[in-house]
This record gives structure tokens, C-alpha cells and sequence, in this order.
């Protein structure tokens, strides 16, 4: 039987295997993007007192069957004057690099679907893609709700793009190397090598930018219900709207999937020995993400919007001077100090 | 505007105290404690009994005085209780009630016509104050609705028709705040 499979397999051919692989990686991920959105809404009621959607199935858990099929029954309007192509375009833009992006994502040491050298650069390259979905929605619109936001979100996109990336070049530092399989080897032993503790404050930088980056509360001002409606997604209906909904939620799992592998180990148990073995290392991943990704939820339910000068300010004057600062710190904790095998 | 005002209000007492006070700021800013504590708060409430009433499934009490639709009301004998005295017609703040009357074969008044305007209506229960013989009350139905603008107004048949139905519940309301009129 496993001989028959094996064979099949292997008389598939290379582009069929390649699209059933990333059919393996991409249907899942649509499927927890949905069940994310319920999540949402869930949590935040349980923190709001209340209990969240509940009809619609079991406890509500087909919810996200319904909107999604609400949402594609629904018209799909394009104002009179909004450029047309752009404007169909401009979602597929911004959930194509949130996809994209899971090409490198090691779910295990080995279940890895492109092993290439410089995942890292790759990630970085895909994920200051996502901006250009929201900016060309914006300019497309031909309305100026959404060019305020889309202005607003390419100002800020910028802003954290760079601590975000400064995070990271601490973390290459400390692994030595590009390939995000390697950055998780290097934090192997157990909790305390992971790079959360020695790059703290990166860490908390790369949490904080993650959630600007994504345009989440608190830094949800691209969609400022209150000043500018919906920002750039504003004149979106039916599906354009529920693509744009799908990238925000694929690019939030991105990022606290790419938090895991830089800053907690990615899949490695927290203690190399049992009982924490006993849970498989792609279950310790999927773990961990939750985790993280219950953070941005839990930041919604809990922070109020920011201001946008301040949002500004956090992201030019704090965070990049911070991360720079690690940065030396990381350097010359590794060459000159007696703890210097913490950082590597 | 003048010029820039560059004092440190923070920074105050001794050299020593102001090393100290600049240490814990310094803290306080990178550690993030009013953050973490409005975490800690949503958190908590996260594992905390919902409030939340599933309304159709779930309702809450009503008062015995609750005013919802209104009834007729008759006598355990089967007769109807009004005697078209007109005051609830009288009472009514909103001009809800309309009542013509005249005299039946027996001799006795009765209404040839009680219509109530619900959209008039404002639930006061200033009718049930008023009735001499209990018969108009304000039930404690407030789940109904109209289909078009002219079914607004109930006529006699439909409030006997209530007053009929929900005689028991009625009955009980009234047992139930007696001590206190």
C-alpha cells in the first residue's frame, strides 16, 4: 500500500506534485484564516463579557461557512470613476505575498516546501509586498477615504518595515544564517536558548511592528472606522472585500507564524526532554502560533487605537533607535563577554 | 508662547532621589507595566461569567406591573366587565381610545365599539387606573407586531380575544400586586 503511494507519487508529474504540496499548505491555511475570523470575534466577545456568535451551527462554528458564502453571493460594485483594473487587482496583490510567504515556513525540520537559503530575505521581500495591495486599493478607489487610508497605512508600512527588519538582522546574527530552518536549529536545547530571551527587546519590537505591519488595533488607523470610515477598503463590496478580509488575517497567522520560527523555537518543544517530547514537533508549531496568534487578538480586545503622529514617533524614533542599539549590543555581547554562546 | 519649557517636573529632591526616580521611569517605560496591567484586566474578564441573555431562549423575569398589550376582560359568569363609563377614554394622555356606546336589550350600557391606536398608545396603564371595574388591564405581552399601518388599531373582539386567552395570567399579576394597591 505505502510502496503503490510512494509510486504514484513519484510517477506524478513535478508540477502536479508541486501544486498538490502548495494545495497542502494553502487550503489549510484558508481554512484557519476563516476559523481565525471566528476566533476573533469570539475572544473579543469572552473579553467584552459577552459570547460571541453562536447560531449558526454547533456553538457557531459555521459562521465563517456562512459569511463566506454571504460574501461571494454578494455584487461586487466598481464605482463609476475608480480605475477598474486596479481596482480588481489591488486585493489579489495584497493576499498573493501573505500566501506566498508560507513557500519557506518550516512547519518541522524537514516539512519545509522551498528550503532556500535566504528564506529570511524572501519573507522580508514578500511581506513589504502586501503594502502595495493596500496602497493601489486606495488609489484605485478615486475617493478619498480611501487615499487618506491607504496614505496612512504606506506612511506606517514604511515606518515599522524598518525596525521590523532591524529585528531580524539581530536575529541573522545571533543564528548566522538566512535560512529560517537554521535560525530554529540554532535555538534547539530548550526555552532558554530561545532568542526571545537573549534579544528581548527586539522581540518585543518585532511583536509590536508585526502588528503594525499587519494594520492591526492599536494600529488600525489605515482603517480608522471612526475618522475615515474604512479606509482603503471603502468602496470594496462582495468579494474584493472578503479578499482584502482574507489577506489582513493571513498576514496576521504570517506573522505570528514567522514570530514562532525567529523568537520561540520555532517547532522545539521547550524542554528537550519528556513529557514535552511527547507532543509532535509540527504539534509544538501549531502551538506556539496559536499562542501568538491569540496575542493579536487579545491587543484588540484590550488597546485603544493610536494616535497617528504617535504612531509615527513609535516607529521612527523608538523602535528603530532601539533595535539599533541590540543590534551593537548582540555584537559585542557575542565577541566580548563570557555569555556571548547565549547570543549564538 | 514664550519659551520652551525644558524643567524635568519628574525629576525631584536630592541627587540621589533623582537618580532613582530616573532609573524606575526609564523602567516603567521600557517594561510596559500600564500595558501589560490592561492585558491583565481583558485577560481577566476573558474567564469570567457572561452576562449575556439568549433572548428567545433564554428570558429574564417580569415585574407583575410589567405593561405590555392591552386586554378586555370579562366576568367568571362569561359577561364582559366594561360598562362604557369612558374614562379610560378620558384618562388617555395619547388619544388612543375610542369607545361609542349604547344600551343593550337587557337594559344594561355596553361598548358597540373599543378600538385602541397601539401606535398612539403609550403604555402609561393610565386606563387600568382608571377602569371602576377592572375590565380594560395591560397585559404583560410585549413580543407582537403589525404587517401593515392599519392593523395598528386592536377593536373589542381582539382585546376580548386577549383578555379570553390570558385570563389565568392576568389573574395572577393582579393577585400577585394586590398587597401593594
Amino acid at each position: 500500500m505505502v510502496e503503490l503511494v510512494v509510486y504514484v507519487w513519484d510517477s506524478l508529474p513535478l508540477v502536479l506534485q508541486l501544486g498538490l504540496k502548495i494545495g497542502a499548505i494553502i487550503l489549510p491555511l484558508l481554512a484557519a484564516v476563516a476559523y481565525y475570523t471566528l476566533a476573533e470575534r469570539k475572544v473579543i466577545a469572552y473579553m467584552h463579557v459577552r459570547i460571541g456568535p453562536n447560531r449558526v451551527g454547533p456553538r457557531g462554528l459555521l459562521q465563517p461557512i456562512a459569511d463566506a458564502v454571504k460574501l461571494m453571493f454578494k455584487e461586487m460594485i466598481i464605482p463609476t470613476n475608480a480605475d477598474r483594473y486596479l481596482f480588481v487587482i489591488a486585493p489579489v496583490l495584497a493576499l498573493a505575498p501573505a500566501l506566498g510567504a508560507w513557500a519557506v515556513i518550516p512547519f518541522t525540520g524537514t516539512l519545509v516546501l522551498a528550503d532556500i537559503d535566504a528564506s529570511l530575505l524572501y519573507v522580508l521581500a514578500l511581506t513589504s509586498m502586501g503594502v502595495y495591495g493596500v496602497v493601489i486599493a486606495g488609489w484605485a478607489s478615486n475617493s478619498k477615504y480611501a487615499f487618506l487610508g491607504a496614505m496612512r497605512s504606506a506612511a506606517q508600512i514604511v515606518a515599522y518595515e524598518i525596525a521590523m527588519g532591524f529585528a531580524l538582522v539581530g536575529v541573522l546574527m545571533a543564528a548566522g544564517s538566512l535560512n529560517l530552518r537554521e535560525i530554529v536549529l540554532a535555538q534547539s536545547g530548550g526555552i532558554h536558548q530561545w532568542y526571545f530571551l537573549p534579544l528581548f527587546p527586539l522581540f518585543i519590537v518585532y511583536l509590536i511592528s508585526g502588528v503594525a505591519e499587519t494594520n492591526r488595533s492599536p494600529f488600525d488607523v489605515a482603517e480608522g472606522e471612526s475618522e475615515i470610515v474604512a479606509g482603503f477598503h471603502v468602496d470594496y463590496s462582495g468579494m474584493g472585500f472578503a479578499v482584502f478580509f482574507l489577506a489582513e488575517y493571513a498576514n496576521m497567522i504570517l506573522i505570528s507564524a514567522l514570530t514562532v520560527i525567529m523568537f520561540l523555537g520555532g517547532w522545539q518543544a521547550p524542554l528537550p526532554f519528556a513529557p514535552f517530547t511527547w507532543i509532535p514537533a509540527i504539534g509544538w508549531f501549531f502551538i506556539k502560533l496559536a499562542g501568538v496568534a491569540f496575542l493579536f487578538l487579545w491587543f484588540r480586545a484590550t488597546f485603544p487605537r493610536y494616535r497617528y503622529d504617535q504612531i509615527m514617533r513609535l516607529g521612527w524614533k523608538v523602535f528603530i533607535p532601539v533595535t539599533l542599539v541590540w543590534i551593537v549590543v548582540i555584537g559585542v555581547a557575542r565577541f566580548f563577554t563570557p555569555v556571548g554562546y547565549w547570543f549564538a | 508662547m514664550g519659551s520652551p519649557d525644558f524643567s524635568r517636573p519628574w525629576v525631584t529632591g536630592s541627587p540621589d532621589h533623582q537618580n532613582i526616580a530616573m532609573i524606575s521611569r526609564f523602567i516603567k517605560t521600557w517594561l510596559l507595566p500600564e500595558l501589560i496591567r490592561g492585558l491583565s484586566v481583558t485577560g481577566g474578564y476573558f474567564f469570567k461569567k457572561k452576562f449575556t441573555v439568549q433572548y428567545p431562549d433564554e428570558k429574564t423575569p417580569k415585574s407583575p406591573r410589567f405593561r405590555g398589550l392591552h386586554a378586555l376582560r370579562r366576568y367568571p359568569n362569561g359577561e364582559e366587565r366594561c360598562i362604557a363609563c369612558k374614562l379610560c377614554e378620558a384618562v388617555c394622555p395619547a388619544l388612543a381610545i375610542t369607545i361609542e356606546s349604547e344600551e343593550r336589550d337587557d337594559g344594561t350600557r355596553r361598548t358597540t365599539r373599543y378600538d385602541i391606536d397601539l401606535f398612539k398608545c403609550i403604555y402609561c396603564g393610565y386606563c387600568e387606573e382608571a377602569c371602576p371595574v377592572d375590565s380594560i388591564v395591560l397585559t404583560d405581552i410585549h413580543e407582537y407586531h403589525f404587517e401593515t399601518g392599519a392593523s395598528g388599531t386592536i377593536s373589542k373582539q381582539d382585546l376580548l380575544q386577549i383578555g379570553d386567552t390570558h385570563e389565568p395570567a392576568i389573574a395572577r399579576a393582579r393577585q400577585a400586586d394586590s398587597p401593594y394597591r
